[in-house]
């Protein structure tokens, strides 16, 4: 592989909309290449914090480094040239209404490059060969479902080979099997072209499988991020309360519980200890060559499940 | 909307800079040849069968109007006169104003509400294109090109209506209807009109499209936006209208 994506740095961010704050002092690094989950519960500004990322909104303070460049202090015209770095797949897919999903992927090539059309249809179809859309070109974005949708909006994201992709909750309103598709692909992907990942989402399934690194919003903070053994094994309420999807813990239905409540819940907890184990890696598919990178985590995944098969 | 003062500022602070970024765009290539040619074709299609329609009878009216108060003061003769100028000079520019807005204007904001709210705007803006180039710049200058010639059809409509009912309806001369066309009327009254009109597409437009991009809150937010627009261009408009008449009538000396 001749890139490897870019890091992303980001310190002391701090976000409000008018007086209301939606998360502050936000700092955590991106590793180059890696694949990166950012959990929370619904409404904590993950969202805001994706659009942030790619300067469409602007922070109250805190910088974001990517290439040396501070994104919140660019210029509206400089940011557009930073923004060719990124490719971005919206919740919807965020498709061109009026276009097919050949145009709509073909999109960006034709307004950035000076391709020729016969190039353009190369790289189009091959792209969608990547999620598997070849034979739906013609369609467009209204009468076909939401995963099509979603691929489609992924297909359009990665014309332009970014070396950030951004996932704005690429799981919500899939069914389960397809959730497992798209997670398969987005490692696949991970494997073949080596940029930078992040996926923001509240889908524990796919936060346990799919990352190198998870990263928890929660009450206007950042509450912890690290690499995913880390934060699988932690001990913080939160987390696990997150992680492991249940009632008891500092999370509630509106808003946070009151301290008292939350040591009530988590001593009734019989046993808290048996959601420990570490969730196996989702690896790329068979098909796909895998760089040293993703070789080292395989033979690291094997060695662990050796053991495992051994103690028992 | 909300109704506290500074949030009033803002919103026109806001669209003035969008106004201003939309004039600094303009010349910025490649332009948008494509686009531009599909909103004219667009707007035209939806503004053109009303505007023809309203401008008969509001023709229609201004002959009445004139034919009776004319033979009152027994001055027959001027009807055409007053009817042409009353047209040419009024009729026309606020008609097309009101159907660019309400046909035009709306069309623009709607789509582009739901292009927001669909987040196709931000994955634009992400693809690093720039919406008031590539979606904004096209539709005020298709909207202000159909201005124009919505005005050329709403004059000529509203002069022939007032022909119509004048001369057919109320019994007046053709001959003298005719004549008089050019006693109170000229042609920089035209020109004027063609002025107004297009400044009048470009604020619908530019309103529209404020509004469209600054949508939020799902379907019902874009609801809202087309309402607000609408009831912010016809303001500004109708203040414009009147500047504009004000300083015509001060620059360009008049006949009789």
């Amino acid at each position: 592989m001749d890139r490897m994506g870019v890091e992303i740095c980001v310190e002391g961010l701090t976000k409000s909309f008018g007086h209301q704050v939606i998360w502050q002092d936000v700092s955590l690094t991106m590793p180059a290449g890696e694949v990166s989950v950012m959990l929370g519960p619904s409404g904590t500004g993950k969202s805001v914090f994706l659009k942030t990322l790619v300067g469409l909104l602007k922070p109250e303070r805190g910088s974001i480094t990517i290439q040396g460049r501070d994104i919140t202090k660019l210029r509206e015209r400089d940011l557009y040239e930073v923004r060719k770095l990124f490719g971005v797949l919206f919740q919807d897919g965020a498709l061109f209404g009026s276009m097919n999903l050949y145009d709509n992927i073909a999109f960006p090539l034709r307004e950035h490059t000076r391709k020729s059309e016969s190039e353009i249809r190369r790289i189009v179809l091959e792209k969608m060969d990547m999620v598997g859309l070849i034979g739906s070109e013609d369609k467009l974005p209204g009468e076909i479902s939401g995963g099509m949708r979603k691929r489609a909006g992924l297909a359009r994201a990665l014309v332009l080979d970014p070396e950030i992709i951004l996932f704005d909750e690429p799981d919500s309103g899939l069914d389960p099997v397809r959730v497992a598709y798209l997670n398969q692909l987005i490692v696949d992907l991970n494997a073949q072209i080596d940029a930078t990942f992040l996926i923001v989402t509240h889908d524990i399934a796919s936060a346990r499988q799919v990352p190198d690194n998870i990263g928890l919003l929660f009450r206007r903070e950042l509450v912890m991020f690290g690499p995913r053994e880390q934060l699988l094994t932690s001990e913080e309420p939160v987390v696990r309360q997150f992680l492991n999807g249940r009632m008891q813990g500092p999370i509630g239905m509106a808003e946070e519980k009151d301290a008292a409540q939350v040591e009530q819940e988590l001593a009734q907890l019989a046993d808290p200890a048996p959601d420990q184990e570490l969730t196996p890696r989702l690896l790329p598919g068979p098909g796909i060559t895998r760089p040293p990178r993703w070789q080292a985590i395989a033979d690291r995944e094997a060695a662990l499940h050796r053991k495992e098969v051994a103690d028992a | 909307m909300s109704l506290s003062p500074t949030g009033a500022l803002r919103h026109s602070g806001s669209l003035f800079a969008m106004a201003l970024d939309v004039v600094r765009t303009i010349f910025r290539r490649p332009f948008q040849a494509r686009e531009f040619i599909q909103q004219a074709w667009f707007i035209a299609s939806v503004t053109i069968l009303p505007t023809a329609l309203v401008s008969i009878p509001f023709g229609a009216v201004i002959a009445l109007q004139i034919g009776s108060l004319t033979r009152q003061l027994g001055a027959q003769s001027f009807a055409g006169a007053a009817s042409v100028l009353a047209v040419l000079r009024e009729a026309s520019p606020i008609v097309t104003a009101l159907l660019i807005a309400g046909a035009g204007g709306t069309a623009i904001c709607a789509d582009l509400g739901a292009r927001k709210i669909r987040e196709e705007i931000d994955a634009m803006q992400v693809l690093g294109i720039d919406p008031i180039h590539r979606l904004v710049v096209p539709r005020v200058l298709a909207s202000m090109l159909v201005a124009v010639l919505l005005n050329g059809l709403v004059s000529v409509v509203g002069v022939a209506g007032g022909y119509f009912f004048n001369v057919v309806l109320q019994n007046g001369t053709p001959g003298a209807y005719l004549a008089s066309f050019t006693t109170l009327a000229q042609l920089s009254d035209l020109w004027a009109a063609e002025i107004k009109a297009m400044v009048f597409g470009a604020i619908a437009a530019i309103v529209a499209s404020y509004k469209g991009l600054t949508a939020k809150g799902g379907p019902k937010g874009v609801g809202d936006a087309v309402n607000q627009s609408v009831v912010i261009t016809f303001m500004l408009l109708f203040v414009t209208n009147f500047v504009m008449t004000a300083v015509y009538f001060q620059v360009v000396p008049q006949r009789g």
